[in-house]
């Protein structure tokens, strides 16, 4: 079972509400799919502009790997106001603690409320009923 | 096409088991990497590595006019292939344009095994039979008979010679082959092909063999390096020997002169006439675009599709794109306007709405024998 302490997007996001901002990063299901469980495979990872402002279910970034583009989608609209910019030099980061230190970036949600996305048993179900 | 229509070699189950991820490629379900990608194409270039290539198509085609027959079709002169030699051709509409590539393996002028594509052995089938005409052939197709597994790096030949008997493999030259006793599995077809780059063999012996020859690959091979190699591995193995991939490099709209496969394409008059030939002499007196090479400085890898721009002006797309583990940056394949195909040109790729400089170089980008 995932973390119960955030909420999931289908397309593998996680959001999690800190103070009044909202973490975003991607789930251990989402690296292991792109990496193939080696870490070494994830190339590149394009993050926003601190300030840019992005509406529910946006692109706001995308993720590289070895063979394949994926794109980073905003769980809550609202203005991005901290990216993790280590990160993008240091993408094992993501392999080695995706829930914490690979967080991406960092929303100001214009509304809070998270009940549009998936609670950890359902993105449970949704993973393993694709898999 | 779900999971369950996609074929599957007779290695299917001993790929999932060991760990592999499968995907779709050619109608097949094929192990595209083991671990990781980058890895397995530097185990190839350093040592040694196992590919199961039970998906490709294996045509035989046998009778007093098959020499003569091939060369009505395809682009390669089959009737000056030495005995025991293997040639590069391809099988060409009336305008030039492939239905797939090939390797061409002749035993005589009257026989002659065929390797084509997984994805277009059905159509090079059909196209065979329909032009058969008055030649006295039999074609038939030996895919779901045969395995075919390759052993590719600098220690192939380390790796296999002690499964073989009754041959020392350093008497097959390059692009040649001969049979022998494999595995205890007598008159198994061994060639020295691949699809890398590297030196190694392709063998082909029955399907029901198929998993303990691999099994004792592996272990004959261990000290050698040798472990399995998926599809992601070779895909990036190929593109960097500049080795064309159907559908990517050459398809119906892009011709092999245009792809600088001249090596393959014979215009001799001994030859006669064969499809496709007089659209493609006629590219090859004036070309208008060129396969080549491009390398970018970024992190961002070319992707079949990437649009490039030389300025404002669309000069052209990705064909293949890879990272490359052997040279150490990232490389694509593209054509462009003959003018702009001169290495050191930059150019422009367009990654999903961001520009990225790269820079033009000629095919290969890595050769064994030009380090």
């Amino acid at each position: 079972m995932r973390p119960d302490d955030r909420k999931y997007l289908d397309s593998h996001e996680w959001a999690k509400l800190e103070g009044d901002l909202i973490v975003v990063g991607i789930t251990d299901f989402a690296v292991e799919e792109l990496s193939n469980g080696n870490e070494g495979d994830l190339v590149y990872c394009d993050l926003p502009e601190v300030g840019r402002e992005v509406e529910q279910g946006e692109t706001f970034g995308e993720i590289e790997s070895v063979k394949a583009v994926s794109d980073l989608n905003a769980p809550l609209g609202g203005e991005i106001v901290e990216v993790n910019a280590d990160m993008m030099e240091h993408l094992e980061t993501l392999a080695e603690d995706p829930w914490k230190k690979g967080w991406l970036i960092k929303i100001k949600p214009t509304d809070a409320s998270m009940d549009h996305l998936l609670d950890a048993e359902a993105y449970e179900q949704h993973i393993t009923a694709d898999h | 096409m779900t999971e369950a229509d996609l074929k599957q070699t007779d290695l299917h189950e001993v790929h999932v088991s060991s760990g592999a991820k499968m995907v779709p490629f050619g109608g097949w379900s094929m192990p595209v990497q083991y671990a990781s990608i980058l890895d397995e194409a530097r185990r190839v270039r350093e040592h040694v590595g196992l590919f199961d290539l039970g998906h490709m198509g294996r045509l035989e085609v046998k009778g007093p006019d098959a020499a003569r027959f091939l060369d009505s079709v395809v682009t390669s002169f089959v009737g000056k292939i030495p005995v025991g030699a293997i040639r590069y051709g391809l099988v060409c509409a009336e305008d030039g344009g492939p239905l797939d590539d090939l390797l061409l393996y002749k035993s005589s002028d009257e026989d002659v095994f065929v390797v084509a594509n997984a994805s277009n052995c059905a159509t090079v089938l059909a196209w065979l039979n329909d032009h058969v005409g008055s030649h006295d052939v039999t074609i038939t197709d030996r895919s779901d008979e045969l395995a075919m597994l390759a052993l590719q790096g600098p220690r192939s030949q380390d790796a296999l010679q002690p499964l073989v008997e009754g041959k020392d493999l350093g008497e097959i030259g390059y692009y040649k082959f001969a049979f022998a006793t494999v595995c205890g599995i007598p008159d198994v077809r061994i060639s020295r092909t691949g699809y890398t780059g590297e030196d190694g063999f392709e063998i082909y012996f029955p399907c029901a063999e198929s998993v303990r020859v691999w099994n004792a690959l592996l272990e004959a091979g261990a000290e050698h390096g040798l472990a399995p190699i998926g599809l992601g591995a070779r895909d990036t193995l190929r593109l960097e020997a500049g080795m064309p991939l159907y559908g990517h490099e050459i398809d119906r709209e892009h011709n092999p002169v245009e792809a600088g496969l001249n090596f393959g394409i014979s215009f001799k008059e001994e030859k006669g006439d064969w499809v496709g030939r007089a659209a493609l002499a006629a590219v090859k007196e004036a070309p208008k675009r060129k396969l080549v090479g491009i390398t970018t400085e970024g992190k961002r890898v070319p992707r079949e599709g990437y649009l490039l721009f030389d300025g404002d002006q669309e000069v052209g797309h990705v064909c293949s794109g890879a990272v490359s583990p052997t040279i150490n940056t990232n490389i694509g394949s593209a054509y462009l306007p003959v003018e702009l195909a001169v290495a050191g040109q930059t150019i422009d790729m367009d990654i999903r709405g961001k520009r990225q400089q790269c820079v033009v170089c000629d095919l290969p980008f890595y050769s064994r024998t030009r380090k």
